[in-house]
C-alpha cells in the first residue's frame, strides 16, 4: 500500500518458505517479517505509525539497526 | 483441474466486478515450459502452479491482463524490473512505486494479491493523510520486503 503514494518505494511480498537462502539472510524465523532497505526491520502485524517510523530511520542519516531496538 | 474453485471463482468474479475499475497488468517472471535440465539452472518448482493460478484470475475480470516473460530469455526487460529470484509478479496499475509478489502468491497471500489489485485498479489506499505526506516527500529509495509464509 505505501509503495503506491511514492515513486521510491519498491514493496516485495516473499514467499519465505520457497526462498530459504532468503529467509536465512535476513533472519526470518517469525512472520510476517519486514525488513526495510536491509537496516531496520521488526517482526508481527504492527499498526501504521510503525512504518512509517521505520521508514523515516532508513531515510535519516543514521539509519542503523533494529526498529525493536 | 483448476486451482481455483468455482465457487471461489465466482466469488473474485463478483468482488472484481464491484470492486476494479481501471486495468491493471500482473507481469509474471518465469520460466519456460520446457522439461530439460539446464546445468547450473536452479529448478522452480512453483513456477508453473504460479502461472496457471494467474491466468485463472486474469479471467475473472476484463481489467487484468496477464504478461508471461522467461527470465532466462528476456534479461533485459527482467534487469529494468531487479528480478532475481522466480516466479516473481510485478504488479502495474495506479502506482507510483513497484509492487511486486515472490514466490507463489497462495494461502493468506492470495487475499493480499487481490487486496492489492483492488488498490492498484482504484488508485487509492486506506493509509493515514500523515502517512501520505511522509512518503510523498521521500526523497531517497526505500525498498520494503515482507516475509510471509502462506498458513
Amino acid at each position: 500500500m505505501m509503495a503506491m503514494e511514492s515513486e521510491l518505494i519498491t514493496a516485495d511480498v516473499v514467499e519465505a518458505g520457497e526462498f530459504p537462502e532468503m529467509a536465512q539472510k535476513y533472519q526470518v524465523y517469525a512472520v510476517p517479517k519486514i525488513v526495510f532497505n536491509d537496516a531496520v526491520s521488526f517482526e508481527g502485524n504492527r499498526p501504521q505509525e510503525a512504518f512509517v517510523s521505520a521508514i523515516e530511520q532508513v531515510t535519516s542519516k543514521d539509519a542503523e539497526g533494529d526498529a525493536e531496538s | 483441474m483448476p486451482i481455483i474453485s468455482k465457487e471461489d471463482q465466482d466469488y473474485v468474479r463478483s468482488l472484481f466486478d464491484e470492486k476494479l475499475t481501471g486495468d491493471v497488468t500482473l507481469r509474471l517472471y518465469t520460466q519456460g515450459a520446457s522439461k530439460l535440465v539446464v546445468p547450473g539452472r536452479p529448478e522452480c518448482p512453483m513456477c508453473e502452479v504460479t502461472q496457471q493460478l494467474l491466468e485463472e484470475l486474469v479471467e475473472l475480470s476484463e481489467q487484468l491482463t496477464l504478461e508471461v516473460r522467461d527470465f532466462y530469455t528476456e534479461r533485459a526487460e527482467a534487469q529494468a524490473d531487479g528480478i532475481t529470484q522466480i516466479p516473481t509478479l510485478v504488479l502495474e496499475g495506479a502506482s507510483k512505486g513497484k509492487i511486486r509478489f515472490i514466490g507463489a502468491p497462495s494461502g493468506y497471500e492470495f487475499a493480499t494479491l487481490l487486496d492489492d489489485l483492488i488498490d492498484l485498479s482504484n488508485g487509492t489506499t486506506s493509509l493515514e493523510p500523515a502517512s501520505r505526506d511522509m512518503l510523498a516527500a521521500l526523497t531517497e529509495p526505500v525498498h520494503i520486503q515482507v516475509f510471509v509464509t502462506p498458513t
